[in-house]
């Protein structure tokens, strides 16, 4: 179906089945239970969720296929944001316009980038990102917001005032991002016994972005082009001994994941009308080199499950509270209780990050790649548990260097 | 004239702290090969070495002086700290003024730990790996420690003191013939300052003239041939990581009584170090070191408001504007070797 191979649709269809049902599943318990916290369905963390797939699918497009790792990439994503607002400021508060705009402008400030970081590789191009992004925070943060050119309104955020002048916004379009007058904050909740669901307007346009540029990364992984990028990684010596110029592939790379990294950005201006120049930051870059590398890099669905990972449980484990815990250990004796509470606690809550960073640090020394091996792993596990034998021989060979 | 010397001088204190950050990160790069982003973690804990001290040093405890009332008649408590009951009031109280100084002798074998521990445990076990992983894992270590810093001590900056006779400022103008008030200076800047000097010397010493410096320079030029003459290179290079750790540190633990340590000193910190390494040239001891106090000056130069109203937010960008020129136009650095790292 459209030009993939079996295995490729029906990994396709079993993504778009979940993000389409993800408001369902995501709610597995009813709304007044204690469980309710574990509830994902509520649609300001899905659209992070798919937001956050989609930059993590597009810098796996670089990182995952070329091997350059850039620590610069949340810039784009700060970019695609700012410019999405300008849009809403000049135009109007409809979202294809931003979300288009942020796409170029994104694509165009990659390939400036890209042009100059592209010229070393290894740590340096991480190091060139890093000081890229770095300069554009602190732009986007002091400089670009002096009075007479305010481009950035730096520590308020960029946001729309009731003074611009979105020349095109009509009489009676909503006063908040719409897509052609269905605004994006419209939910509407389906009350089932003791469940409630919501279905939110601004959730299922991510979703049907995500799942488009979902195909086109199966397209660009199944490629010839995604083939020249995987050389890349593998010897670009030896690609480069053939006479075979490698830059424009990467380049190309660097500005595809840009764009992805753009058009994140500026859905994530179209569900809050704001930007702000932290999401520029490189704690932000690293947070998606995270998300993909514990995802699982290279792979199709990693990122997005890295990303989905990242979020629910930065959202679960924030709330969840020394009371909360108390009650889960009540059935240990009292003493017992207050010691694996005491030990839990600096993990929980505002210790998310450490949460992060210990994972984080355990999956690229023990499972470099990520969820998905680790899924693969254990099938292969249960698989030989079941026919009982020793692994065979496997027929890999490793190129000699 | 003055002008230009004091932009110098303001510039030395930062620079002083690049240049031993990034000495510490080119002594690992360049021993063993490793691009440390935990580097600026380790600077942070040398901050928090002071910290800690200070803490401890000020621990007291309540008597109750039943010469003196306070406003509700009740007998006054007295706050006595642990240093001033044992020592006396007055050698304690100089103790405890002193406390940031003192912690250079409390953070060295703390950071040489932490450093060989570091090494050991973690860091060796990604010598064979691509350096994107080494990134990643020290990443997430920095990450770590810097949680770990945060969860005990909070997230608020705190203050370290200098002690009382090196606080305040001296007018450096006079003594060299300009007008009084012209160059005036604090005192704890140019302390930091010929501390790092000192630091750096040392470190170069050691390098230069100590048997064990000589082989740890053979190793940094062949380590193959150096191990198979039958040294224990490996040995040499985690305790050479112990060292890279402890500069990080001593330059953490001074550095706070020049701006309150918070926990995430180490990242702002790290990715400029990482640029003056960088322009400093990879692998280049003399290289970061100068890179460190050019990079420091120039930033300080940027800041003059000459400088910020001719290119606004100059002061901001100028040192990665200039590690990018030096990385494109000349990228094995200012003083890198030819063909080390220039792909």
């Amino acid at each position: 179906m459209l030009g993939l191979n079996k295995k490729d649709t029906s990994l396709l269809i079993i993504v778009g089945i979940l993000t389409l049902l993800a408001p369902f599943i995501l709610n597995p318990f009813p709304s007044d239970s204690a469980m309710a916290q574990f509830n994902a369905g509520y649609p300001d963390l899905m659209q992070r969720f798919v937001i956050f797939g989609i930059f993590a699918i597009g810098f796996n497009i670089l990182f995952g296929l070329t091997g350059y790792l850039s620590f610069g990439h949340a810039a784009f994503l700060g970019v695609g944001s700012y410019s999405a607002v300008w849009m809403f400021k000049l135009l109007s508060y409809n979202v294809i316009p931003a979300i288009a705009l942020s796409v170029v402008v994104a694509g165009l400030f990659s390939l400036l980038i890209g042009f100059v970081s592209l010229r070393r590789s290894g740590i340096y191009f991480s190091i060139l990102t890093l000081a890229f992004a770095q300069m554009s925070f602190a732009l986007a943060y002091s400089v670009l917001s002096n009075p007479k050119f305010n481009l950035t309104n730096g520590e308020t955020g960029l946001q729309v005032y009731a003074d611009d002048p979105q020349i095109l916004q009509g009489a009676n379009a909503p006063d908040l991002p719409h897509l052609f007058g269905l605004p994006m904050r419209a939910t509407y909740t389906l009350d089932v016994g003791a469940w409630s669901f919501d279905f939110n307007a601004g959730y299922y346009l991510c979703a049907v972005v995500m799942m488009v540029v979902f195909y086109l990364a199966i397209r660009i992984f199944r490629s010839p082009f995604g083939m020249m990028l995987r050389a890349v990684k593998s010897n670009q010596q030896r690609m480069n001994y053939t006479g075979l110029n490698s830059k424009p592939y990467t380049l190309a790379a660097f500005v595809i994941s840009g764009m992805y990294a753009g058009l994140a950005g500026g859905l994530m201006a179209a569900m809050d009308p704001l930007a702000g120049a932290e999401r520029m930051q490189w704690t932000a870059s690293g947070e998606v080199v995270l998300m993909t590398i514990l995802g699982g890099t290279g792979t199709l669905i990693g990122p997005v499950l890295g990303a989905g990972f990242i979020k629910y449980f930065e959202n679960i484990f924030s709330k969840i509270n020394d009371n909360v815990l108390h009650s889960w250990f009540a059935f240990l004796p009292d003493g017992l209780e207050d010691a694996v509470v005491f030990l839990i606690h600096p993990f929980i809550g505002k210790g998310w990050h450490l949460t992060l960073g210990i994972l984080f640090m355990l999956v690229v020394i023990y499972l470099p790649g990520g969820l998905v091996e680790g899924g693969q792993r254990l099938m292969k596990w249960f698989k030989r548990k079941k026919s009982g034998t020793d692994d065979a021989p496997s027929g890999k060979t490793e190129p000699a260097e | 004239m003055d002008a230009i010397l004091l932009q110098i001088l303001n510039g030395l204190d930062k620079g002083s702290a690049y240049a031993l950050i990034a000495l510490g990160l080119t002594l690992i790069f360049g021993t063993l090969g490793v691009v440390n982003f935990a580097h600026g973690a380790l600077f942070m804990i040398g901050a928090f070495c002071a910290v800690t001290l200070q803490k401890l040093m000020n621990l007291s405890f309540v008597t109750l002086d039943e010469t003196q009332t306070d406003f509700l008649g009740n007998p006054l408590k007295v706050e006595t700290p642990y240093v001033e009951a044992w020592f006396g009031p007055e050698v304690g109280a100089t103790i405890i003024d002193w406390s940031v100084p003192l912690a250079i002798l409390f953070a060295i074998p703390i950071m040489l730990l932490v450093g060989y521990v570091m090494e050991r445990g973690l860091i060796k076990h990604f010598y064979k790996r691509p350096h994107a992983d080494q990134i990643l894992v020290t990443f997430g270590l920095a990450i770590v420690l810097q949680e770990i810093v945060k969860y005990f001590f909070g997230a608020n900056p705190i203050q370290t003191p200098p002690p009382d006779a090196l606080s305040g400022s001296v007018d450096l103008g006079t003594m060299i013939g300009f007008d009084p008030n012209a160059i005036i200076y604090p005192i704890w800047r140019l302390v930091y300052f010929g501390f790092a000097v000192a630091i750096i010397g040392a470190v170069f010493s050691f390098l230069q003239f100590t048997t064990f410096g000589m082989v740890v320079r053979a190793g940094m030029a062949d380590r193959e041939t150096v191990g198979l003459l039958g040294i224990n290179i490996d040995r040499r290079f985690t305790i050479m990581f112990g060292i890279a750790a402890a500069v990080a540190g001593l330059a953490g633990v001074m550095y706070g009584p020049l701006n309150p340590p918070n926990y995430h000193m180490g990242m702002d910190f790290l990715v400029l170090s990482f640029v003056v390494v960088v322009v400093g040239g990879m692998g280049s001891l003399p290289g970061a070191v100068l890179a460190g106090f050019l990079l420091g000056i120039l930033e300080s130069f940027a800041s003059t408001t000459w400088a910020t109203t001719t290119i606004p937010g100059i002061n901001q960008i100028i040192i990665y504007l200039v590690a990018i020129i030096v990385l494109l136009t000349r990228p094995r650095g200012l003083m890198g070797r030819k063909g080390v790292m220039e792909e």
